[in-house]
């Protein structure tokens, strides 16, 4: 145990995600070495980000203003949407840069065993953003895992009623991998979405 | 550090660290076990999905300090594939899961029954196409009653007396007599009490010839037994979706 403001310091790193007693340590020495400036300015830039950044009122990805740089953008397709859990996810996608259309953040994925029903994710917003009919098409990209699939089903029996193309990310094996590694579910999936070879 | 190879239905995951999770499993030799699958978030892992919730999988595991460590993973029922492209079948299987690793509360004592009450659930489910709600009112009252908890739905839960009787009571353990009836006690239909049975028994063709009026009901005393013996009730039993 260390003297009153340094172990306050490690009790609050501690507090982070993935970081352990002896990570958080480390760090707190860290910082009390180094120079003053960048200490002040990772404290200003903490204290910023909480202060300035907030969810976007459209699509609830994390922006600086009302709005997101993406839902702001004129040049992005208003008539694609592009269904993700997470904030992460939009910039995961918009670094292939394959996607020009916009996004809509659901805040997670619905998982009852955590108590995470519908009502929980935004949903809701996403129907009444779907509501004026600009959108065409729906692209479900939420994980490819249980509660992404289960997530994405649910999601489909709302919108397929809508009269929308709703279209779900392709699933199958990784670039870089080994067939005879996969799992019998991707590689089933992998079979099922196999397209024709074009000459 | 000793390796020993189990099967198991794998109930909960947790995420841990950059790229590894926390795997709950209840197993058929070591009851519920939780272990680090090591890198399975990652897109290029060997395990892939199959350490998926509801997956049934062939694994080896590595003995570790705190917690096991799974070294290799080999789907025998991939059930989560099944469960996730139905919106129904996945809250009424995730409400199994939970009940299982509520019911299962010894590390690796070996809950055998359980286990193979899970697999024959998950099956019923997804391989042989029984109704979803059903499926699940039937498991809640069997692995209660495996757990120690087994229902009256034909004798007085007290005295014994032959049925059929009236009353329902989740705290005095299923129907009462007239004689032993308590305040507070429901008085389902006969109906009813003949589908609970049917369910506690896995009588599938009384199960499937019932009405819906009958369903709904058996599903209310279902959730009121089980939220009574439990008592922490589950999370997911909210969020089970009915037709």
């Amino acid at each position: 145990m260390y003297e009153g403001i340094v172990q306050d310091l490690i009790d609050e790193l501690g507090r982070l995600p993935g970081v352990g007693p002896k990570s958080a340590q480390r760090i707190a020495f860290h910082l009390l070495s180094a120079d003053p400036v960048d200490v002040r300015r990772l404290a200003q830039v903490l204290v910023e980000v909480k202060e300035r950044v907030r969810f976007c009122s459209v699509c609830g990805n994390v922006a600086e203003e009302e709005t997101c740089r993406i839902c702001r953008d004129p040049r992005r397709d208003p008539s694609v949407l592009c269904v993700v859990e997470e904030s992460k996810d939009v910039v995961a996608i918009e670094r292939t840069r394959e996607f020009r259309g916009r996004y809509h953040v659901l805040g997670g994925a619905i998982s009852p065993i955590e108590g995470i029903g519908p009502d929980e994710l935004r949903i809701r917003e996403l129907m009444t953003r779907l509501a004026d009919g600009a959108v065409t098409e729906v692209i479900l990209a939420t994980d490819p895992n249980l509660e992404g699939e289960a997530t994405a089903t649910y999601l489909t029996r709302l919108l397929k009623p809508m009269g929308l193309r709703v279209t779900r990310l392709a699933s199958g094996l990784p670039v870089g991998g080994d067939l005879e590694y996969a799992d019998e579910v991707t590689l089933g999936r992998a079979f099922e979405g196999r397209r024709a070879v074009d000459d | 550090m000793g390796l020993y190879r189990d099967e198991a239905v794998v109930l909960r995951t947790q995420k841990l660290g950059e790229a590894d999770r926390i795997v709950t499993l209840l197993s058929r030799e070591h009851g519920r076990i939780r272990a680090v699958a090591k890198g399975v978030r990652r897109t290029t892992s060997r395990f892939g999905s199959r350490l998926e919730p509801f997956t049934h999988v062939d694994l080896q595991l590595a003995e570790g300090r705190s917690l096991d460590v799974i070294t290799q993973a080999e789907t025998l029922h991939p059930f989560g594939a099944r469960v996730g492209a139905d919106y129904e079948r996945y809250t009424a299987g995730t409400v199994m899961l939970e009940t299982a690793e509520r019911l299962v509360v010894e590390d690796k004592e070996p809950a055998l029954q359980q286990f193979l009450l899970l697999v024959g659930a998950l099956r019923a489910m997804c391989e042989q196409d029984r109704p979803a709600g059903q499926v699940l009112d039937s498991f809640l009252l069997r692995s209660l009653a495996v757990a120690g908890w087994a229902p009256s739905f034909d004798g007085c839960a007290r005295c014994g007396l032959e049925g059929p009787h009236r009353a329902f009571n989740p705290a005095q353990g299923g129907m009462l007599c007239a004689t032993c009836r308590v305040p507070g006690s429901a008085s389902p239909a006969f109906e009813t009490v003949a589908l609970l049975g049917a369910l506690l028994a896995g009588d599938w063709d009384v199960v499937e010839a019932s009405d819906v009026r009958h369903r709904r009901e058996a599903t209310g005393l279902v959730a009121a037994y089980l939220s009574w013996h439990l008592e922490r009730g589950l999370k997911s039993i909210a969020l089970v979706e009915r037709v």
